[in-house]
Parts: structure tokens; C-alpha cells; sequence
């Protein structure tokens, strides 16, 4: 029984039974699936304005979610020379892919959180850490420079060390606050292995034993942020012509 | 002649819980664990065990790869080819796992985040393909599936543990990230050991050590040694 034909017919049989049972099950959950995972990183883009938000974004449920996007979030695309792009929302963009492309070729998603009169500009970045990538969401106050939160996600910091970025949620408000302009230059904000001087604008702490991961923070920050630039600066020129936008 | 024939029977019939069956279920519980004694699968034994709840799900995970791997494999044994066995005890286990994976990404996304590589690990995991191997490919479907139910779980039981001692002592939580999220040592007002406030504890602040995947480690020798020293039989004589 175990001629060569047996063994192909058996592993063909095999093969296909698995590839249907599993295409079956697939497509019976996609739809749930992937409405999770939109729901995932909505959540993670919220939580860059916590301080903003009536209820922590761990206690609100997937309609409230779904209800702030489509009520109070403008999404915008922007290409690296400022321009807005038609015909796309910011949640189509996968960072992890942009960063794949040419520098030139990237497309930047970009937030808008409009409450009480106020807009909340919501800056996506990616870089790397120590093992794999880091990504963060990055929220600016309406003058364009005061950071108004941050949230950091990973794929493979090692727990208790690189991870807190994510898992600490002392190292992500530290950011509030701070300012990414010092005399109208950027300078973004850096993180300081042995900790950082209380009154400096531009500097938050380091995470002990993950000089690595905090350094690919620091690095992502500036490279990231700056990629806004040419859209922030037309913001901030228009601003200054209308002040009454403010 | 007539009674003989009876007794053969009666023989031949296994029985659904009888000492045999009751023994492949505990065996891996103590005597065989396979974390403790066979020491397989410590990879993600010490990679998903910082918190509780991940380590439940893994759990309940790798018991289910493991009891219906060895039920399929068991089931095909007499028509899986020799030449090609453990590939296909490999696709048996993948389609397992891949099933698991799209039940979690459909039930909850964010505990299927945290797991990331781990569930798609539990393929690699020694004692799944370790038990198909010795045991399923040898013995009749029920017999398997308790065989993988008590493996499946012997692992669980100690993922568990490890990950309640590191949660409790690394965070000062137990269960985050579910629904029933208890915080227990803690600066805030809200934990149940307030260790600012409360003049038993003030000297505990929670142990980094417990987070890194190092307290895994020594926690899980920990038990080894605990184990072995009730359990003398364990204790190797050379």
C-alpha cells in the first residue's frame, strides 16, 4: 500500500480537504475579522488623544469608536511634498508598506481630530527597535508644535525592557507637553538614556536596559515627523495669514 | 467454549474511563509532565507567561492542537503512508493552528495581537508533534485524544501558573487585558494592595525581573525542584 502512487494520492487528498476546510472558515470569519482589526487600530490612533476623550479608550465599545471616526476625524493622505491627496482616507494607508517604498514615493496619513472647535493633527510614524519595527501615533496640538499624546505599538520588544514603551504608559505621557519646534527649527523630540532634565521642552526619559529601542524612538520621532513638515509649515502659514482659524 | 469467547469480548472493549484511560490523563498532569519533566515547549513557556490571560488563551490553544491532533492522526494511522508521516502529522497540526488563529483573530482581535507568533509557534511546539510521533500513530483514536487532552493540559496548567506568579509580582495585575481585570499591588488608589498607602506593603514596588522572559525561567526551575522533591521517583539516580 505505500507504492508512490498511494503516498501522492493520499497527500493530494489530504491537501485539498485542508485547503477547502480552511478557504471555508476563512472567508466565514473575514468579514468579523477584519472589521476587529479596523477597529484595532482606530483604537490605537485614540489613544494618541486620550487626554482629549471623555472615557479611556479601553473602556469604550467598537460603536463608540466607530461613532468618534466618522464624527469628529477628518482623514487626510498626504504625498512628501505637502499636497493632499484626492479620493483616499488615511485609514487605507499601511504604514508597514509605505516604509517598503522610495522615500520620495510615500504616502503620510494624517488625522484630523476635530472637537470643540479645536483640531487635533494625528502624525503616524514607524521606525525601528531593537529586534523588529515600532510604530507610533503622534497628536499635535492646533499650534502645530505642543505634543498632546503618543502611543507606541511594537512587533517584538523584548517584555519588561523595549516593550514598555507600549506596556508603560508613564513613557508615553511623558511626551505630553512637550514641544517639537525650539525658535521656530525642528528639533523634534529625543530620548534621553539616564533620564532628561526636567525643564527641557525637547527631551523625555529613556527606558533603563533598552537604550536600543528608546534610541529607534528618538530616531523615528525626528524622521517621521519631519516627513509632515512641508504640510505643517502651508498649515502654519495659513494660520498666521487667518488667525481667526486658530 | 461459549464462555471464553464472552470473556474475549468483554476483554476487547475498552472501557470509556477505566484505569488506562484515567492514567494517560493524569500521567502528564505530574509524573510525565511535559514542561517539568520532559521539558518540551519552554520556548513559548517562557515567552507568553508575563501576563495571565495571554497565557490562558495559549493554554486553552495548544489543549485543543494537541487532543484533536492525536484524535485526526490516530483516526488516518492505519492510512497515513510511513514515508511521509510526520509531514502529514504536520498538516494535520498546522490546519489545527491555523484554525485556532482565525477563531481568535474572529473572537478577540487584541488578545491575537498579543500572542502575534506564539499561536502560529504552537506548530513548532515539541510536545504536539512529540506525542503524535510516540503515541497516536500506536494507539486507537479515544486513547489519543486523552493521551493529547492530558499533555494539552499538563503545559496549560503550568503556563498558568508561572503566569499568575509573574503577573502578580511583575505588574501587580492579574488577568489584565480581559474583562475581569483585578489590579492588586499598586501606587493608585484603585489597586487592591495600595502600596503608597498601605503600611504593610509600602516597601513593595513591583519587580521588573518578573516581567523579562529570565523569571520564567528560574520560576519554572523553581517548580521543578519543588516537584522533585515530593515526587522522589522523578529524581534522577546516577
Amino acid at each position: 500500500m505505500n507504492n508512490n502512487r498511494y503516498v501522492l494520492t493520499f497527500i493530494l487528498i489530504m491537501t485539498a480537504t485542508v485547503a477547502v476546510l480552511l478557504t471555508g472558515l476563512r472567508e466565514a470569519t473575514k468579514a468579523r475579522a477584519d472589521r476587529n482589526e479596523d477597529i484595532f487600530n482606530k483604537r490605537a490612533i485614540l489613544s494618541a488623544i486620550a487626554t482629549k476623550l471623555d472615557e479611556p479608550v479601553k473602556s469604550m465599545t467598537d460603536d463608540q469608536v466607530v461613532q468618534i471616526f466618522q464624527d469628529d476625524m477628518e482623514q487626510l493622505v498626504l504625498d512628501m511634498e505637502g499636497n493632499v491627496l484626492e479620493d483616499i482616507a488615511a485609514e487605507e494607508i499601511d504604514m508597514a508598506v509605505e516604509r517598503k517604498k522610495p522615500e520620495s514615493n510615500r504616502k503620510l496619513p494624517l488625522y484630523i481630530y476635530k472637537a470643540n472647535g479645536n483640531n487635533t493633527y494625528i502624525l503616524s510614524v514607524r521606525g525601528n527597535g531593537l529586534w523588529d519595527e515600532i510604530w507610533g501615533n503622534i497628536a499635535l496640538e492646533s499650534d502645530l508644535n505642543t505634543i498632546a499624546g503618543a502611543a507606541f505599538d511594537h512587533k517584538g520588544e523584548t517584555p519588561g525592557l523595549g516593550a514598555e514603551i507600549k506596556d508603560n504608559p508613564k513613557f508615553s505621557q511623558q511626551f505630553s507637553g512637550k514641544k517639537i519646534y525650539a525658535n521656530s527649527e525642528f528639533v523634534s523630540i529625543d530620548v534621553v538614556k539616564g533620564g532628561a532634565k526636567a525643564d527641557n521642552q525637547h527631551a523625555v526619559d529613556g527606558i533603563s536596559g533598552a537604550t536600543v529601542t528608546a534610541d529607534g524612538v528618538a530616531e523615528m520621532l525626528y524622521r517621521g515627523i519631519k516627513y509632515y513638515e512641508p504640510y505643517l509649515s502651508q498649515l502654519q502659514q495659513s494660520s498666521m495669514v487667518l488667525p481667526a482659524e486658530q | 467454549m461459549a464462555e471464553t469467547i464472552v470473556k474475549e469480548q468483554v476483554k476487547d472493549k475498552e472501557p470509556l474511563f477505566g484505569k488506562k484511560e484515567r492514567q494517560l490523563l493524569s500521567d502528564p498532569l505530574n509524573d510525565n509532565n511535559p514542561i517539568t519533566v520532559q521539558v518540551l515547549g519552554i520556548c513559548s513557556a517562557l515567552a507568553v507567561t508575563s501576563l495571565v490571560y495571554p497565557s490562558l488563551v495559549m493554554a486553552v490553544a495548544v489543549v485543543f492542537v494537541t487532543a484533536f491532533s492525536a484524535l485526526f492522526t490516530s483516526l488516518l494511522r492505519n492510512y497515513i503512508p510511513k514515508q511521509v508521516r510526520l509531514i502529514v502529522q504536520l498538516v494535520i497540526i498546522a490546519t489545527l493552528v491555523t484554525v485556532v488563529e482565525l477563531t481568535l483573530k474572529y473572537l478577540n482581535y487584541p488578545v491575537y495581537k498579543q500572542l502575534s507568533v506564539y499561536i502560529g509557534l504552537i506548530i513548532t511546539n515539541c510536545i504536539v508533534m512529540g506525542r503524535l510521533e510516540a503515541f497516536s500513530m500506536a494507539n486507537k483514536p479515544w486513547r489519543s485524544f486523552l493521551d493529547g487532552l492530558g499533555n494539552g493540559v499538563g503545559y496549560g496548567v503550568i503556563l498558568v501558573m508561572v503566569a499568575i506568579i509573574r503577573e502578580i509580582f511583575g505588574k501587580g495585575t492579574l488577568f489584565a487585558g480581559s474583562p475581569i481585570e483585578l489590579a492588586l499591588i499598586g501606587p493608585s488608589a484603585d489597586y487592591f494592595i495600595n502600596t503608597t498607602t498601605n503600611t504593610w506593603f509600602s516597601w513593595y514596588s513591583n519587580n521588573n525581573l518578573m516581567v523579562l522572559p529570565a523569571a520564567a525561567m528560574f520560576i519554572i526551575g523553581v517548580m521543578i525542584w519543588i516537584q522533585r522533591s515530593y515526587n522522589t521517583k522523578l529524581v534522577d539516580v546516577s
